[in-house]
């Protein structure tokens, strides 16, 4: 792998290979940024370990997207940050389609509660173990999920109401 | 009268699954077994709506706050009032014509978002911006801070009771939107920045307004030092009001002025610079209390280490073009537009096709936004249109810090924390 | 009465009238329902500079229950649409209401699934102010739009 880390990161893909070979799926660099692909079910296991060995303290995203291929559909990327050596790693964790289903986070960082309810909320992909996994932006009252490809961008009709206009007399 | 009568006594007229389910989640928050007084109709457990509109919550928020006499026992947030679905219209626009909306997310301070964007983009597709550009957005965005801690100032301070300080930080405000309208056109949500470069140079005019200002706004940020940092009546209002710990700061993910209050010196313009930020110099003001004073403290000092960069940004401009030349990445000037047929036909081009990161191409890149990091993690599918645009938000995160710093504290210092975290709706429900 | 008939019919209750009307145009209390941006410029049309006082509206009143304009600045979404709603019917009559900028009026340049296009979907709107923010003297503008057709409203004189 022709990649450029510095020590830091170098350190952490050692690290990540040493200890999680058969879960590390691969690792890439892309305009400058590097990305770690795992298995969905090593999440919390390394998160935990990127956070007490390599100090990964803060996590500053999580982001969903949908890749619209017939398997593993979304992909979710935790954008992990490293105060002490200043240096970024991108973690991606894939999952299905049919009933997208990962580990919440929010036991290694409390920062991942309302993250996590923002990418389930445009994605649909639930968290176990999420202490309070509802929508964040849309009400409840809401049955799609907005960011998926197939979402039209103007909306369903009649998918969200809007008030009546004769005023509610008691 | 039991908590779980609540769901019975609320009669909720729209949108009825999602008023249960916040009441609901309200109940569950830090749930442990008590035995409510029965029957007892001076109970003094009341659950209070702080609705979406509300003259002291900045923007749409709605909270939800279980109250024990004037003590807030449990609180939740309900946002979402001002979401359009941004990221679902950047999938369908190309990068440049996704400028507008940058400026509305973050509308007190819409040039850093600006700048956000393009070196989000120049950052995927590997743009070169030429040097005068990376001056003339360093001087956008400081001016940009400058604007949004003083909107900040007024507000927090009219909302803690002294009204006619809005007024006075409003003053200073409009003679920042005399110079964005001087250098970009529009008072308040420019688009000045393009991808490549700044739409347009800095005519003398709004370079002598830029200076008349650097010379002026000192002496005010003075007053209000005068008026505020020996204040009684303020630091009874601020003082140990809204305490984030500092270990706590960093796991829930504080962002900006928020975490720099906290005690750690987070600052996007050190850790990963942007825009010629490496060769200025500045401090980065941080405090280690995590009150609302030190979040007051902190700003005010930015606003005058700003002052100082604006100062060496305008000593060190250099001469040169305020865009790439390149026809495939940045707009070509209006000279050749409006003279030229390559320069129509390349216009066309970027409007109709737009820059085109390569395929598969993903990066994130962040900038040092006044409420803090902001960032823009682009993933691309060689078309001129992104493939998927997610924008981290600092108000996000600051939001979630207000749900969990707010048990505990008295109700009527809610408005003063909110004002000190300091959120912007339109940023925090993209 | 002998007033009446010597000075022509409806001579009184048209006076009434325009002293009612002059009263109500000069003190047009805004309710500001700022949603986004068009809400910092609805702030500097209150602010020092353009000052919305001058014009009779000498107070922002954030209680439905004071006021006579509603300013609705800002794109409105479904889910804060209903909020708007309740508050637009706990105003007392007479009332008015101003769409200010794009967002308020059409949706603006938001096209998509979680803005209202166009807030006289739900509300009757009686100014529209185009701008994206419009500046402050729009505003003043579209208030002064509303003190004229203030002027022709018939309070006391009844339409027969």
């Amino acid at each position: 792998m022709a990649l450029e880390l510095n020590e830091t990161l170098q350190k952490t893909i050692d690290g990540l290979s040493d200890n999680f070979t058969d879960k590390l799926i691969e690792v890439y660099q892309s305009s400058g940024d590097t990305f770690a692909r795992i298995e969905s079910d090593a999440l919390v296991d390394v998160c935990n370990y990127l956070k007490d060995e390599h100090h990964f303290v803060f996590l500053t995203d999580i982001a969903g997207t949908d890749r619209y291929t017939s398997d593993e559909r979304f992909e979710v990327i935790y954008n992990l940050v490293c105060l002490k050596h200043q240096t970024r790693l991108m973690l991606k964790v894939r999952c299905e389609e049919e009933s997208p289903e990962l580990t919440t986070v929010s036991t290694v960082w409390k920062a991942a509660n309302w993250m996590e309810r923002e990418v389930y909320d445009m994605y649909g992909v639930r968290f176990k173990g999420h202490p309070d996994l509802r929508r964040i932006f849309l009400p409840e009252d809401f049955d799609y999920f907005p960011l998926r490809k197939e979402f039209p961008l103007l909306g369903i009709e009649g998918s969200i109401e809007l008030p009546n206009t004769t005023p509610d007399t008691d | 009268m039991k908590l779980s009568d609540i769901q019975s006594k609320v009669n909720a007229t729209f949108f009825k699954e999602h008023q249960k389910k916040l009441y609901q989640s309200l109940e569950d928050k830090h749930t442990t077994i008590e035995q409510m007084d029965d029957g007892d109709p001076l109970s003094s457990k009341m659950i209070l709506n702080m609705g979406p509109q509300h003259p002291a919550t900045h923007g749409v928020i709605r909270l939800v706050l279980q109250l024990h006499g004037e003590t807030i026992e449990k609180v939740k947030l309900d946002i979402g009032y001002l979401h359009r679905g941004v990221e679902k219209i950047a999938e369908n626009k190309t990068y440049q014509e996704f400028m507008p909306y940058t400026d509305r997310m973050d509308y007190l301070s819409p040039y850093s978002n600006n700048v956000a964007l393009c070196t989000a983009v120049e950052k995927i597709a590997n743009v070169e911006v030429p040097e005068r550009a990376h001056y003339i957005r360093m001087i956008g965005c400081e001016l940009a801070r400058i604007s949004s801690h003083l909107l900040w100032l007024g507000t927090m301070v009219m909302d803690a009771g002294a009204v006619s300080f809005f007024i006075w930080t409003f003053k200073e405000r409009e003679k920042i939107y005399d110079i964005m309208d001087r250098l970009a056109g529009h008072r308040f949500t420019v688009s000045h920045s393009r991808i490549g470069g700044v739409a347009n140079d800095i005519t003398d005019e709004a370079m002598g307004a830029i200076k008349e200002f650097t010379k002026s706004f000192p002496n005010e940020l003075k007053d209000y030092h005068k008026l505020l940092d020996r204040n009684r009546l303020f630091f009874d209002r601020n003082e140990a009001v809204g305490v984030l710990k500092t270990k706590d700061a960093l796991d829930i993910a504080a962002k900006g002025p928020v975490l720099r209050a906290a005690g750690y010196a987070y600052d996007i313009r050190k850790f990963a610079p942007y825009a010629r930020y490496d060769e200025v110099e500045f401090g980065i003001p941080t405090r280690l209390e995590g009150d609302n004073l030190a979040r007051y403290f902190v700003r005010m000092e930015e606003m005058s280490e700003s002052i100082r960069i604006i100062r060496q940004c305008i000593d060190k401009l250099p001469k040169g073009p305020v865009r790439t030349d390149n026809a495939k990445q940045a707009y070509p000037s209006k000279d050749e537009v409006y003279y030229s047929m390559e320069g129509m036909i390349h216009d066309f081009m970027m409007t109709d096709t737009g820059i085109c990161p390569p395929e598969g191409a993903e990066s994130y890149h962040a900038v040092e936004a006044p409420k803090g990091e902001l960032g823009y993690f682009i993933q691309s599918d060689g078309t001129g249109h992104p493939w998927r645009m997610k924008i981290n938000a600092p108000s996000f995160s600051n939001l979630q810090v207000l749900e969990n710093i707010l048990d505990g504290e008295m109700v009527a210092d809610t408005v003063v924390i909110i004002g000190g975290l300091d959120p912007v709706m339109g940023e925090a429900d993209k | 009465m002998g007033v009446e008939s010597a000075l022509g019919e409806g001579y009184l209750t048209t006076r009434v009238d325009s002293l009612v009307n002059w009263a109500r145009a000069n003190a047009a209390w805004p309710m500001p329902m700022g949603l986004a941006c068009c809400a910092i410029e609805m702030m500097a049309f209150a602010g020092p500079k353009y000052d919305a006082a001058r014009f009779g509206s000498e107070v922002m009143r954030f209680s439905p229950r004071q006021s006579d304009v509603m300013i609705v600045a800002g794109w409105c979404t479904y889910k804060m649409s209903h909020a708007i709603r309740r508050i637009w019917d706990q105003m007392p009559d007479p009332k008015w209401c101003i769409a200010m900028g794009a967002c308020a009026s059409t949706g603006g340049m938001h096209r998509c699934y979680g803005v209202v296009q166009g807030v006289d979907n739900f509300l009757p709107v009686d100014t529209y102010i185009s701008g994206c923010p419009p500046r402050p003297d729009a505003v003043l503008h579209a208030l002064m739009k509303i003190q004229d057709k203030i002027k022709t409203e018939h309070s006391v004189m009844l339409d027969t």
